[in-house]
């Protein structure tokens, strides 16, 4: 891993959730979409929306860092890896807003810091196809998952 | 009605973003590290590659099905549910999913990972 992918990693997680946060904010502003098979127009029409034009538009960059993470990376190193972003978010709204962070919320970033913490100590990419063993077998945790 | 219209929406958008992200990463490793192939034969070759990997389509495809699933559950039901809820269990979902079908090495570290970061993604709706 090299710095270049750290920064890869920290475009995934902060590209998908400031995309996210966008398309929720413009959503929200077009009220109930309502779902018919007569009204894909109006579903068509949120895309006019600047908040959620300029989501998708972040959410494409995302799209761009995460293929590029997948190339060289397991699915299950890049998934939790980029979940800071979700930290990110809280930790924002509560310095930069000033918002209320209640306690679950603080156990929940924890948690996610924790998580991230374990499957960054570990190898990136599994290599199962070239012969070695990079990890603990599952079995050891999940017994019922002995394949 | 909205709550089961919820769980409808939530369990659609976790089985359609784990089937597209098995098949992303699918593409993406046949494709190769695209740092290196930017490097050594250009942009345009990376963005062909990917381009030509036929199931790099499906996954797309399955992205956008999560992706309008998410939409659609976002205005029916409470963002503060639907949102982590999903993601929550894509984090379980793909862990399995990775292990069987990607033959990924999932072992104690990577579950304590996905397992960890599931519940505290769902504790931060509260």
């Amino acid at each position: 891993m090299t710095f270049r992918k750290y920064l890869v990693l920290a475009g995934v997680a902060v590209f998908a959730t400031v995309g996210d946060s966008l398309l929720a904010r413009g959503m929200k502003g077009l009220g109930n979409v309502n779902v018919s098979l007569h009204n894909l127009s109006g579903l068509l029409l949120a895309i006019l929306n600047p908040w959620v034009a300029a989501g998708i538009l972040l959410l494409l960059a995302f799209f761009s860092c995460y293929m590029a993470a997948l190339s060289w990376a397991d699915l299950t190193y890049v998934l939790p890896a980029t979940s800071l972003g979700y930290v990110l978010v809280a930790l924002v709204a509560h310095f930069g807003f000033h918002e209320v962070i209640s306690w679950t919320r603080w156990l929940g970033i924890g948690l996610i810091t924790a998580g991230v913490g374990f499957v960054a100590a570990g190898p990136s990419v599994t290599p199962i196809h070239h012969g070695e063993i990079a990890d603990v077998p599952s079995r050891t945790v999940f017994p019922e998952a002995k394949s | 009605m909205s709550d089961l219209y919820a769980w409808a929406a939530i369990g659609l958008v976790s089985v359609a973003s784990t089937t597209g992200d098995v098949l992303l990463s699918y593409s993406m490793k046949r494709v190769g590290d695209v740092g290196e192939l930017w490097k050594s034969r250009g942009p345009l070759v990376v963005v062909g590659r990917v381009l030509t990997t036929p199931t790099f389509a499906l996954g797309v495809l399955a992205m956008a099905v999560a992706f309008y699933s998410l939409l659609f559950g976002l205005s029916w039901g409470n963002l503060s549910l639907v949102a982590p809820a999903s993601a929550s269990l894509t984090f379980v979902f793909n862990a399995v999913a990775a292990r069987i079908f990607l033959q990924e090495r999932v072992g104690r570290r990577r579950w304590m990972a996905a397992l960890l970061v599931a519940a505290g993604v769902a504790l931060m709706a509260f």
